[in-house]
């Protein structure tokens, strides 16, 4: 039955990209139709993207979808792409974010309208192109073509320091994922192949793990980004425009992650386990210590771009907890949970942190400032907007019953099974998290009404109430009700720890 | 004595190139000024019935002629077609600018053609000879076409620079030869490259001669430390004789590399390796570093040049028949890349302006959307960023390293070509987010502009299916039994 699907992971990846080039033919004098389009192919791919979740499979964690056509058979590369229960959520991310970009872009950008638009789609079509792709060039080739449209949106439409940051972002993630490169081709030397999952079953001495594990934590950490390669992220952050900021928190820094969990994990499952220590300390300074840069922050975006470090320490907590646990306890009960969270906490950070970029744009936009002490007491002029920003930073603190306390709550208890100290520090999240946040809102949205600027803001109009509506309704499904995500996952998490615990030597 | 005629058939384009430019340099002599288009025109039917000669014969296996100086096999041919369409990207580059600069003479075109004439030479030789002689015609063809433009001493000085500097080279070169002559005693690259397996590195004049032909190809590829002369040449030269030195004779470098050291020498690769790693690690790290600090863009590109030789030499010193196909795959995708770049240095430039320095190109997007989009694709390719041609040829040839076990030099060579990737960026850069300096439209004649669209679309369509050039090359290079 599945044989005679239209070949959808295709259609999803190719789709966007040759309508952003439509977009591009349809060029800036026409802005109009341009966004029309835009919109339109934006929609349709997530239109298209849905029955990869309806007809999923949850019962096992075999590719499904695949696609299955020879590349560059001289060195048996090959266009292979297929979905599990942890690139198919992300997929349906991408696609999602991706109508609010354009959205959001709506009236805000007048300059060059259809290469912003275009820049976009063909975006979101590489970003699916890397969460599909099970061939391990085709991977990196997505992976690093991703950059050039994002160089070009931060650089085009950013704000006054944007070259900096843009060459900043670029060079920083060049220069990580070409030791993956190497480590790809040495993988290729060893299995004769560049099928990923190939891979997964290459046995490999502890050394060569150890060399392959950190080419790969170079490439991904400075995606995820971990403490310390991070610092590309606030300037990247703060110089991109609105729509720039959304689709780098999130789902750029999604791909790290993904990173993580389709190659260091299976790949190099014993140097993994040796070097957990490293990951869980690091991702612990990220939750700590830039928990606590981000309550210092006096942009907002800044902020914000200080608590994604945050709450991305807590994803690669919980994928490299299990090792953790197994030593502990001597089973792998609640390592699962590590995952599941992780996972769960990278969604719903994807709709949060692009939330909030969201809010402080809809700021942005009125004000042309985003230092906090220019704003107080918007909620006086903006009161629907208060609300939704009031929510979306309740979740960004982890309030039980928004999608942000799922994850996190899956994460401690997995990291409790591990080590009190462990989860103790995580905790501190919760603390730094509601601090952080709280300030922020309790000083632009509470209070007197600021100066002047304040005092002639305008409510969001149907165009932003939209988008934000969109956003806060997946916020409180995903916290009240995870299941449909958790359930498509379980045997792929499974499949997973398997390949983990089991030694490649 | 008896004289038997060797067999004039596999030296057909060869002898179609002569003839032609002979009678275009007796014909330009009877046209005045207003009718020399028909010179250019001549020039390129040459080419093109040049490259239908040789694809109607091409090669499927080696044919030895001339009494064992000339060879015509896959890779030989292969590569002259290459040369072919860079030559005519290149006379339809320059012609406008030519007719701009009062420098729209037949020389430019018929010395072009000599020197595509000593690149099939050097492609298809099969003796030191030959080689030598091959480049020699190049080389003289280069040193004239640079002085070109009488008027302007920076040209003159830097024709002045290339001649010393070259004619240096080749007696470097000519004197390896004569060592590896009086070690084999003869110049056939078979029977030389029979006794170099008999004799192997314990004959010392044999390494010795080795030395010096390594030093002299260096010189000819520009690898570091013999790459001086690039960089004044690259910039003091006419953008359009630039154009030409920075194309095709970059796919004849590459085959002269592979006739004297794989196939005369090959049973000395142990030697030549040694040597050939240095030789693209210094190039690869000073190519790159240096390009960043340049304003001039024709510079930069020279510097990038001795960068991308580094990286193919990487292909070559592998050793192995993915190596060869590899360093090919990435001579001829540069070449693509560069008759891209110095094309649109070309086209950007216009009547009293020369689009000399990386300022030129600020705001291009806002000029000409799709020219900064062909530029990006060009510059990004050149990063080496996927998607895109450039990308899979440094694949390859890292893959040819690491399957030697070499992991350390594809170490290096991924992190400089991040260093590299700032300067290109930095173009990419000047083009979409800085605001134009000038205002002056770009006028472009329609077949400009097709080719130069033709040119980056090719690098995007080698990005998404790399697959049939790749064939092409492997198949040539096995067809010479080197798989």
């Amino acid at each position: 039955m599945l044989s005679e699907l239209p070949p959808l992971l295709s259609l999803v990846i190719w789709f966007p990209i040759l309508g952003g080039a439509a977009v591009l033919f349809v060029g800036d004098d026409n802005p109009g139709r341009a966004k029309a389009l835009a919109l339109t192919v934006a929609i349709l791919t997530f239109l298209i993207s849905i029955p990869l979740f309806t007809l999923f499979d949850p019962t096992t964690a075999k590719m499904q979808f695949q696609e299955f056509v020879p590349w560059i058979p001289a060195l048996s590369v090959n266009y292979h792409l297929g979905v599990d229960g942890f690139s198919m959520p992300l997929i349906l991310l991408t696609a999602f974010m991706n109508v609010l970009v354009v959205i959001a872009g709506w009236e805000v950008v007048q300059y060059r309208v259809a290469q912003y638009m275009a820049a976009f789609l063909i975006m979101e079509g590489l970003m699916i192109g890397v969460f599909a792709a099970l061939d391990a060039i085709l991977f990196y080739v997505f992976f690093e073509a991703m950059l050039i449209p994002m160089f070009l949106v931060i650089g085009i439409w950013g704000g006054p320091r944007r070259v900096y940051a843009t060459l900043k972002f670029f060079l920083y993630t060049f220069l990580g994922s070409v030791f993956m490169l190497i480590a790809l081709i040495y993988l290729y030397t060893q299995a004769d192949s560049f099928e990923i999952l190939d891979f997964h079953m290459l046995p490999l001495t502890l050394s060569e793990q150890v060399w392959i594990f950190f080419a790969f934590l170079l490439g991904f950490s400075v995606k995820v980004p971990m403490w310390p390669v991070h610092t590309w992220l606030p300037d990247a952050h703060v110089e991109a425009p609105t729509g720039g900021s959304v689709i780098l928190a999130a789902i750029t820094l999604k791909i790290g992650g993904y990173g993580f969990l389709r190659f260091a994990l299976p790949i190099t499952p014993d140097a993994s386990a040796t070097l957990d220590w490293l990951i869980i300390t690091l991702s612990l300074i990220a939750v700590v210590y830039i928990g606590l840069v981000a309550l210092i922050q006096q942009d907002m975006k800044k902020l914000i771009a200080y608590s994604s470090i945050a709450h991305m320490g807590f994803v690669t907590l919980g994928f490299f907890i299990a090792f953790s646990i197994s030593r502990h306890t001597g089973n792998l009960n609640g390592a699962a949970m590590g995952i599941e969270g992780g996972m769960v906490q990278m969604v719903s950070h994807g709709f949060i942190s692009g939330a909030l970029f969201l809010c402080v744009g809809v700021l942005y936009d009125r004000v042309h400032s985003r230092q906090i002490k220019d704003y107080g007491g918007v909620a006086n002029t903006m009161p629907v907007f208060a609300a939704f920003m009031v929510l979306f930073a309740m979740a960004n603190a982890g309030l039980p019953g928004t999608s942000g306390f799922v994850g996190e709550f899956l994460v401690i208890l997995s990291s409790f099974k591990a080590s009190f100290w462990i989860a103790f520090l995580a905790s501190f999240t919760l603390i730094l998290g509601a601090a952080y946040t709280l300030w922020l809102v309790k000083r632009v949205i509470f209070g007197e009404i600021g100066n002047h600027h304040v005092a002639e803001l305008e409510d969001v109009g149907c165009r932003e109430i939209i988008m934000l509506s969109l956003l806060a309704a997946a916020v409180l499904l995903l916290g009240l009700w995870p299941d449909p995500l958790t359930s498509t996952m379980h045997a792929t998490v499974d499949n997973l720890l398997q390949h983990m615990t089991v030694t490649k030597l | 004595m008896n004289f038997v005629a060797p067999d004039f058939m596999p030296v057909l384009p060869e002898l179609f190139v002569l003839t032609m430019a002979c009678l275009i340099l007796v014909i330009d002599v009877f046209l005045d000024q207003r009718r020399r288009h028909i010179t250019y025109g001549l020039a390129q039917l040459t080419l093109l019935g040049a490259a239908l000669l040789t694809l109607f014969g091409y090669a499927q296996a080696s044919v030895v002629t001339l009494f064992g100086h000339y060879v015509k096999d896959a890779m030989g041919d292969l590569l002259k077609l290459f040369v072919y369409l860079a030559a005519a990207a290149v006379f339809l580059y320059s012609r406008d600018y030519l007719r701009q600069r009062d420098l729209f003479k037949g020389e430019y075109f018929v010395l072009g053609l000599f020197g595509v004439l000593g690149m099939m030479i050097m492609v298809s030789a099969h003796s030191l000879l030959t080689v030598y002689l091959g480049l020699e015609l190049l080389s003289l063809s280069l040193y004239a076409l640079v002085a070109t433009d009488r008027d302007s001493p920076v040209a003159s000085e830097a024709a002045m620079k290339y001649f010393v500097l070259g004619s240096l080279a080749s007696g470097m070169l000519l004197y390896g030869i004569s060592m590896i002559y009086g070690a084999t005693g003869s110049v056939d690259l078979q029977v030389v490259s029979i006794a170099v397996a008999r004799q192997g590195a314990n004959n010392l004049v044999l390494v010795f001669g080795l030395v010096f032909l390594v030093v002299g190809l260096s010189f000819k590829l520009g690898a570091v430390p013999f790459h001086m002369w690039l960089p004044d040449v690259y910039q003091g030269a006419p953008t359009s004789v630039t154009l030409y030195i920075g194309s095709a004779p970059k796919l004849a470098a590459f085959a002269l590399v592979m006739r004297i050291l794989v196939d005369g020498l090959g049973a000395l690769q142990d030697d030549w390796q040694g040597m050939l790693i240095i030789l693209a690690a210094a190039s690869m790290a000073l190519g790159n570093l240096i390009a960043i600090v340049q304003t001039n863009i024709k510079r930069m590109l020279a510097y990038s040049t001795i960068s991308h030789v580094g990286f193919l030499l990487l292909g070559i010193l592998a050793g192995t028949a993915e190596g060869y196909a590899a360093a090919m795959f990435y001579t001829i995708v540069y070449v693509l890349m560069a008759v891209g770049a110095f094309g649109m240095i070309i086209l950007l430039s216009r009547t009293g302006f020369e689009a000399e320095n990386i300022d030129d190109f600020k705001g291009l997007n806002d000029r000409n959307p799709w020219l900064a989009f062909l530029m990006m694709t060009i510059m990004m390719s050149m990063a080496g960023v996927p998607f895109l041609a450039g990308f899979y040829a440094k694949w390859v040839v890292l893959q040819a390293v690491v399957n030697i076990g070499l992991i350390w030099l594809a170490i290096l060579g991924v992190v400089f070509s991040v260093i590299g990737a700032f300067y290109y960026l930095r173009v990419v850069k000047c083009m979409y987010f800085d605001k134009p300096e000038q205002s002056e439209p770009i006028q472009l004649s329609l077949d400009t502009e097709i080719a130069i669209s033709a040119n980056g679309l090719l690098l995007v369509a080698l990005g998404l299916y790399p697959t049939a050039l790749m064939g092409w090359c492997a198949t040539a290079l096995s067809l010479k039994g080197l798989a």
